[in-house]
């Protein structure tokens, strides 16, 4: 029996393909709405966290106040000192590295071009603490750190701007009062989180800028590359605790410095794209629901025609229950039908939305199945009950259904 | 009614009522018939609009349930029978013919003469076969792939007598099966359902309100306000 029901629920469909178009349709627009957009939001989040790893892995950032952003010379708090970044690097275990840094926006000029770039003074550490990567030449000695010596580092913005198709090692570039020769260039990280161009950037030994351009011992803030994630947390608190004893913090006094790790950074950032995600998926729950709407109504159109043929079979000797399993299965499989199509659909679209929006594409099966199953019972249950009220009627007053 | 004795008849009626609606608003449109049909029979059911002929036609063809008295099919209580049994009954016993034709659209001629066989659970090859001769047998060799919608009103009659005998019912229940055809096309269906009739030996009920088709039956019924007036027994035309 269910063979033949089947047979005769896909013939019904065959034979009404504009219907079951149309029933179909609301179905693969709201399945289709909803996944596009929760998997571009969840690619974009993806995107984020992946921009906030590219500033460095297991990253803390120490600077002076506690105002949280790159201009945080907070008035009174005091800078660092280089004796900072030793003791941390000499007591705290899980530290791999210490990069004192300070930085400084200023124009820098090589031959007749000038770009006014981040110069950043810094030891070898400060590559590793965000994970930067050579694209040619060296970086410092343990002489040109030691001695300040005039030479620089470079990204890949700073040396388009400066030398486009020359090659920059070698060449000099000069920044205020003196000029330095370019040793290194760095592979290209691109954006940064926070939309500034990582590569605008140009690194000199930390002596160097203390001495020609700041005119001072004091640093800025320290970047710490800690050994692994987990000890992120321990690590925070003990470099905590080791400045506030260093900056002869009292205990009822408030730090005067903070300690930021990067994983606070990705949590804040995907925290607000994953609500934007929320949002969308929101407005396109919507619509799958309009769609639901759209195929409850082409139900109750054709729910007269249907009725008449529900007529039809029962006078000719069809049990309820026959034409009640005909209807499911015809419902069934068109909502499945246009669960999958609209899946099919949301795949293209997402992809092709994501490599336009510049950001991952990545396979949510959850979503994927919610709507799928969401879509298929709004079908089911609107193909059904109009289907088994009608079958419930005495033949005679099916067939006279106007 | 000399074999009544021995079994009993195909169909009996007694004292059938049926009131459609309730309270003041209440119709009744039987008073009470009874009537008793034999196997082989041809019998027309006329009357002016009204009279319950219809009526008495969907409950004999157990499309709808009467409010009172009995109606045994073979002897059989119908009104004991549950909705699955009456379903069973009309699949097995029953075919049926409408004015209105009443055939699945965007259907071909072929696949609506099927269906019946198909709820029996007949096997592909031999409903195919069934429903090709059911269409040989009322003319309609070769047009089994048109759809209701590319047939004339004569054909697509055709098609529903082929439908309701695929089956070989044991009774044939026409209701006006003429009333929407012209007067060549009808004489036309009257002979089908004679020979149906003759040579099948299919007992055919039919209703109708012109005299013409009605020279047709062995036995004609008058139907007046829901009681029956006349109950005629003709020689078998010639």
């Amino acid at each position: 029996m269910f063979w033949s029901t089947l047979l005769l629920a896909l013939r019904s469909i065959r034979r009404n393909l504009l219907r079951s178009f149309l029933t179909v349709l609301g179905i693969v627009i709201g399945v289709a709405a909803v996944i596009t957009m929760v998997t571009l939001g969840n690619g974009a989040t993806q995107a984020i966290a992946d921009q906030v790893a590219s500033l460095g892995s297991n990253l803390l950032i120490v600077r002076p106040g506690q105002r949280l952003g790159p201009t945080s010379a907070s008035a009174g708090a005091p800078n660092f000192k280089l004796a900072d970044a030793e003791a941390i690097q000499a007591q705290i275990s899980s530290v791999r590295t210490v990069a004192p840094t300070v930085q400084r926006g200023m124009t820098v000029v090589a031959g007749a071009r000038n770009w006014s770039t981040s110069v950043t003074g810094s030891t070898n550490a400060w590559f590793e603490t965000g994970n930067w990567t050579l694209a040619g030449g060296r970086l410092f000695n343990a002489m040109e750190e030691r001695g300040g010596t005039a030479v620089c580092v470079i990204g890949e913005t700073l040396r388009r701007e400066l030398f486009g198709s020359q090659n920059p090692l070698g060449q000099a570039i000069r920044l205020k009062t003196f000029s330095c020769e370019v040793i290194g260039l760095l592979n290209s990280k691109g954006q940064s989180a926070f939309g500034s161009d990582q590569d605008d950037v140009l690194v000199l030994p930390l002596k160097t800028m203390q001495r020609r351009i700041m005119g001072k011992q004091d640093i800025t803030a320290l970047r710490i590359s800690v050994k692994d994630e987990a000890a992120i947390d321990p690590a925070k608190k003990q470099v905590t605790l080791l400045m506030r004893e260093r900056r002869k913090i009292a205990d009822n006094e408030d730090d005067n410095f903070s300690v930021l790790d990067t994983r606070q950074i990705t949590e804040t950032l995907s925290g607000t794209t994953q609500v934007m995600t929320t949002l969308l998926g929101a407005v396109a729950a919507v619509s799958l629901l309009v769609g639901g709407i759209g195929i409850m109504n082409i139900m109750l159109v054709s729910v007269t025609e249907r009725t008449r043929e529900i007529g039809i079979r029962l006078a000719i000797g069809a049990l309820e229950r026959e034409v009640l399993l005909q209807f499911l299965i015809e419902a069934v499989v068109l909502s499945s039908m246009g669960g999958l199509i609209g899946v099919v659909l949301a795949t293209g679209a997402s992809i092709g939305l994501a490599s336009l929006m510049q950001v991952p594409y990545l396979f949510d099966p959850g979503i994927n199945m919610l709507a799928f199953a969401f879509s298929a019972a709004i079908g089911v249950v609107f193909g059904y009950f109009p289907a088994r009220r009608a079958a419930r009627l005495d033949p005679i007053v099916a067939l006279r259904h106007e | 009614m000399s074999r009544a004795a021995s079994a009993p008849p195909l169909i009996e009626l007694r004292g059938i009522t049926k009131t459609y609606g309730q309270g003041p608003a209440a119709f009744q449109a039987l008073h009470g018939v009874d009537l008793c049909i034999e196997q082989g029979d041809f019998v027309a059911v006329m009357g002016p609009s009204g009279s319950g002929k219809s009526t008495v036609m969907n409950i004999l063809g157990c499309l709808d349930v009467p409010s009172g008295g009995s109606y045994l099919f073979r002897g059989v209580p119908v009104e004991d029978l549950s909705r699955n049994q009456r379903a069973l009954l009309r699949r097995n016993y029953l075919g049926f013919v409408f004015q209105g034709f009443n055939l699945l659209a965007r259907t071909s001629a072929q696949e609506n003469v099927e269906l019946p066989l198909l709820y029996r659970g007949e096997s592909a090859a031999s409903r195919h076969q069934l429903a090709r001769q059911a269409l040989v047998s009322v003319g309609l060799e070769g047009w089994g792939h048109h759809t209701p919608g590319e047939l004339s009103g004569g054909q697509q009659q055709r098609v529903a007598i082929a439908r309701a005998i695929v089956t070989r019912p044991t009774v044939l229940l026409a209701d006006e099966p003429t009333g929407n055809l012209d007067t060549r096309t009808s004489q036309e269906i009257m002979e089908l359902l004679t020979r149906l009739n003759r040579e099948l030996g299919i007992t055919v009920l039919m209703v109708t309100h012109e005299p013409e088709m009605a020279e047709f039956a062995h036995r004609v019924v008058h139907f007046r306000d829901g009681r029956v007036e006349r109950d005629e027994h003709r020689e078998e035309p010639a």
